[in-house]
């Protein structure tokens, strides 16, 4: 391959991450998706988070939105269909400096990924999960998917739809993720604002992005677009001034009030559905555990530690 | 296990003063209850054994049940090499009614049957053993009084055969203090109550059943390293840790889980990590996950549990990332026979997967060689950047072997990622070289960094429909595999280097084949046993091995399949397609007896020595003269 002749100069060092650096093929995608829109707000997050370009890693499972590492910059790896949490979850955990974004589908996260989608919440690894959910798996070319709704025709449901889907936001709140959050893929500035505040979470982040396939289910997320006649309606955050309407704002930390939210009749609220600080990440508690085991044989060596091992067997 | 005891110590007692009788090894088969604490006689024995210049081979079935079922321990025992667990026993202890009607029949005519006479009424008529009411229940109760009521029985019966086999009762008693050691001084002196009560029980009551192994000279040991005694699955685990391994991810399935319980306790001490995932799936994806950090990691399970990984294995195999699985074998399909041995994984662990994955396979040959071979999976996994299998089995993954302590100073590998600058020359996928993947959180001085990929790619990772990168890709990963083959040392040949049978073995038969090997040339035929540890790839060569003989018996356990051949003889056959390659297969969850293989042997080729060697039956070395 040529390639390496056509490569730009490497960015001076100290120079800042930006938008050109991070780009990487060109997005396969078909004209018209909502992921491009996700990718321009990666974009945006990580040109405002500058972290150290060779300790952002971009990784993802199988399907559409899956292609995402390919068209980022950065280390990265495209997995196998519904397993690229457990697997960004070793990332994580094999070196903590590193940035981790798992980005997927609905069908890689809440179906053939689903057992991993509520473990890893339960386990809480530091890294950033991005669901873009189309409501219809579209790399196979339309059939239903865990989050189509009743009734809509598929290659696998022509006569619609039967199964009820999946209600991401109830399903991330009953597994323990510790950020939970809801944006939509013709809101750039909201995508890229939840992206950076998922980000900055210590611990297991989720963003549900609702992001249209144009191809096989065109209008799919019409009811929250108000040029299409739609309404936007955004989580009305608590901001803890003590006015009397502030009463009435939405606790993030509230897991019941979180629950109601995600109740709410489509198309909902989008923004911060969840947050908490109250949870060691599971970097953090086996870090812990490291820390009492290296107390207890008291700074040896790996040799040392291996040799007393080996004199309890003779 | 010489005697440390002087003359005047021994048979201290009036009724003891006959001198012991001299024996090589013995076979004593302890069967009772799971919650008997069995194993942990047969752990004193063995341990004991390591600390004195036996060799000492064990063999153990535990239920898979957590407790109640009935369990035994084989511990063969004697001086010189122990290759096998014994085809019979020349002891049976029995603790209970249903673990003398189960296991009455594995003793050897003219052996020992003990049992608890509180529990257990033998066959009187039966004359062709030595039988012998202990008290066990009563005697221990006795012993050590108070509240623990039977618990100790284990300990009783430990000293029961130290002292009928003359063992050092000092060196017990340390091991015994060690054991318990932690637990508070009622439990020490309850143990030593009833192991004095058991050892005075046959002092007093059996003067003539006493016996003593031979004396050899101290084998030099050049080394000057100490005996340790452990299991394969532990093994295992320790070379991991000895090779740098300080990631791994598994989730629990027998006979496969102490090996993830032992790194994930043992792991922090070295500052590592060890993830119990919430499936197998997720554990092999996790593992890759470390090794996608430059962090050589492991997962592991036995066969069902392999099944499950195989799309990972697959993607292992296509983004050529480095990872280490051990599989411990049981029988199967399906569930199976879970706590028994098989080798039905072969053709799964080489082929299994879809598309061509090209990956390496090992197999270890006892316990000690459990370790040296994860050593072994390590470097090849970080040389060559691809997925190891260990196939190991249930009979290794408990059994008790003693060997020499490996030198761990010399092994101890530095553990961590190489996270050095790439250079603008690096390629995540060259086509004219291995590749070696710069790790996340390595800077690629380029700026362009790479994506590690499952879609056929090219030398820069990205994705292709390209029919001849395709073509050139999969040659890329075959061919690397190839250059391990051909750096690969010849295989252990033994016997005659020519002649009528060659047997070949893989895995835990190693032991039990070599015994095999003896008795098949006493009987005057030429013959050779070669015993392959890289079962994938083969070395090269072994054609002009094969060649020098006129049979290739290719024993293992597994069944014969449709076409008559067990997995491993399919195997040889299609690489070499030669005719002579003949196979012993059997699948009844038990390793190869010795003389299964001498009659596995005697049925491909004629010899009329060979079958009157199979026809006598050898008494016990027990026996009364």
């Amino acid at each position: 391959m040529s390639s390496a002749t056509l490569v730009s100069p490497p960015p001076a060092p100290g120079a800042p991450l930006t938008k050109k650096a991070l780009t990487a093929d060109h997005p396969t995608w078909c004209p018209g998706c909502g992921d491009f829109a996700v990718l321009a707000s990666f974009y945006r997050a990580l040109e405002k988070l500058q972290y150290p370009h060779e300790k952002i890693v971009t990784f993802a499972g199988i399907g559409c939105s899956s292609r995402f590492p390919y068209f980022v910059n950065t280390h990265g790896g495209h997995f196998i269909h519904g397993r690229a949490l457990p697997f960004s979850a070793g990332i994580s955990l094999g070196n903590d400096d590193l940035h981790v974004f798992v980005f997927g589908g609905d069908g890689d996260g809440f179906s053939i990924g689903g057992n991993h989608l509520v473990h890893t919440a339960r386990k809480n690894p530091n890294l950033t999960y991005v669901i873009m959910d189309n409501s219809v798996y579209g790399l196979t070319k339309k059939q239903t998917s865990p989050t189509s709704p009743i009734g809509f025709k598929s290659k696998t449901d022509p006569w619609g739809a039967i199964d009820q889907p999946i209600n991401p936001m109830r399903t991330l709140l009953n597994s323990g993720a510790t950020f939970i959050a809801r944006s939509h893929a013709t809101q750039v500035n909201h995508m890229t604002e939840m992206m950076l505040r998922a980000a900055k979470h210590k611990g297991f982040s989720v963003v549900e992005i609702l992001s249209e396939c144009v191809e096989f289910f065109e209008g799919a997320f019409d009811a929250a677009i108000p040029r299409k006649g739609g309404s936007w309606k955004l989580v009305d955050e608590k901001k803890h001034d003590g006015s009397p309407e502030d009463a009435n704002r939405h606790d993030v930390t509230d897991e019941v009030a979180a629950f109601k939210l995600a109740s709410e009749s489509w198309p909902g609220s989008f923004g911060v559905f969840y947050e908490t600080n109250q949870r060691k990440t599971k970097n953090e508690l086996e870090a812990d555990i490291i820390a009492k085991a290296k107390e207890r044989t008291k700074g040896a060596t790996d040799l040392q530690v291996l040799q007393s091992t080996f004199a309890k067997l003779r | 296990m010489v005697s440390p005891n002087t003359p005047e110590t021994q048979g201290g007692s009036a009724g003891s003063a006959s001198a012991p009788r001299s024996i090589q090894d013995v076979v004593i088969r302890l069967a009772g209850n799971s919650q008997d604490g069995i194993q942990s006689i047969g752990g004193f024995l063995a341990r004991l054994a390591g600390r004195s210049d036996q060799d000492v081979m064990t063999y153990m079935t535990i239920p898979s049940t957590i407790s109640g079922g009935p369990s035994i321990f084989q511990v063969r025992m004697g001086t010189g090499d122990i290759l096998s667990a014994g085809d019979r026993s020349d002891m049976l202890v029995a603790f209970y009614q249903h673990s003398y009607d189960a296991h009455i029949s594995s003793l050897r005519p003219g052996g020992v049957l003990l049992y608890d006479s509180d529990h257990v009424t033998p066959n009187a008529e039966d004359k062709r053993f030595t039988q012998i009411a202990v008290p066990i229940t009563t005697g221990t109760v006795e012993a050590v009084g108070g509240t623990s009521k039977d618990k100790g029985k284990n300990i009783y019966v430990l000293g029961v055969i130290a002292r009928i086999f003359d063992l050092d009762v000092q060196k017990l008693a340390t091991l015994i203090k060690e054991r318990f050691g932690g637990k508070n001084e009622d439990v020490v002196r309850n143990a030593m109550l009833a192991f004095d009560a058991g050892y005075a029980w046959p002092q007093n009551n059996l003067s003539d059943l006493f016996y003593r192994f031979d004396a050899v000279e101290k084998a030099a040991i050049a080394t000057g390293r100490p005996q340790v005694t452990l299991d394969g699955n532990t093994a295992i685990a320790y070379g991991l840790l000895t090779a740098g391994v300080r990631h791994g991810a598994g989730y629990p399935i027998t006979p496969w889980s102490s090996i993830m319980e032992t790194l994930r306790t043992e792991l922090p001490k070295y500052g590592g990590i060890f993830v119990q995932c919430e499936d197998e799936i997720a554990a092999i994806s996790t593992a890759l996950g470390f090794s996608f950090t430059g962090n050589l990691a492991i997962t592991g399970s036995s066969g069902p549990g392999l099944s499950l990984k195989m799309e990972a294995l697959g993607w292992a195999t296509m983004a050529e990332m480095p990872l280490i699985v051990v599989n411990v074998q049981r029988g199967g399909p399906s569930t199976g026979m879970p706590t028994n041995v098989e080798q039905s994984d072969l053709m799964q662990a080489i082929y299994g997967s879809h598309g061509d994955t090209p990956r390496v396979v090992l197999a270890p040959k006892n316990v000690e060689d459990c370790y040296y071979i994860a050593i072994e999976a390590c470097r090849i996994a970080r040389e060559y950047s691809t997925p190891v299998l260990i196939l190991t089995d249930q009979g290794l993954s408990s059994r008790i072997e003693v060997f020499e302590e490996p030198d761990l100073a010399k092994l101890m590998q530095k553990p961590g990622a190489d996270l050095s600058d790439r250079p603008a020359t690096f390629k995540p996928y060259p086509l004219d070289a291995i590749t070696h993947h710069a790790p996340a959180g390595s800077k690629v001085l380029t700026g362009k960094y790479p994506t590690v990929t499952g879609l056929e790619h090219d030398e820069m990772g990205h994705p292709t429909g390209s029919s001849k990168l395709h073509t050139q890709m999969n040659a890329k990963r075959r061919e690397k595999i190839k250059t391990l083959a051909a750096s690969l040392p010849a295989p252990e040949l033994n016997g005659d280097s020519a002649g009528e049978v060659l047997l070949v073995t893989w895995g835990s038969t190693w032991g039990p084949a070599k015994e095999a090997l003896v008795r098949v040339r006493a009987a005057g035929i030429k013959a050779g046993h070669l015993h392959i540890r890289h079962v994938h790839p083969l070395p090269n060569g072994l054609e002009e091995i094969f060649k020098r003989y006129h049979k290739i018996v290719v024993a293992e356990l597994n069944d014969e399949g449709v076409y008559g051949f067990g997995q491993f003889a399919t195997m040889l056959r299609g690489r070499y397609a030669n005719p002579a390659i003949v196979s012993v297969a059997k699948t009844d969850g038990l390793s190869f007896k010795v003389s299964e293989l001498v009659a596995g042997v005697a049925k491909h080729i004629e010899s009329t020595a060979l079958d009157a060697t199979l026809a006598t039956s050898r008494p016990s070395a027990l026996a009364a003269r």
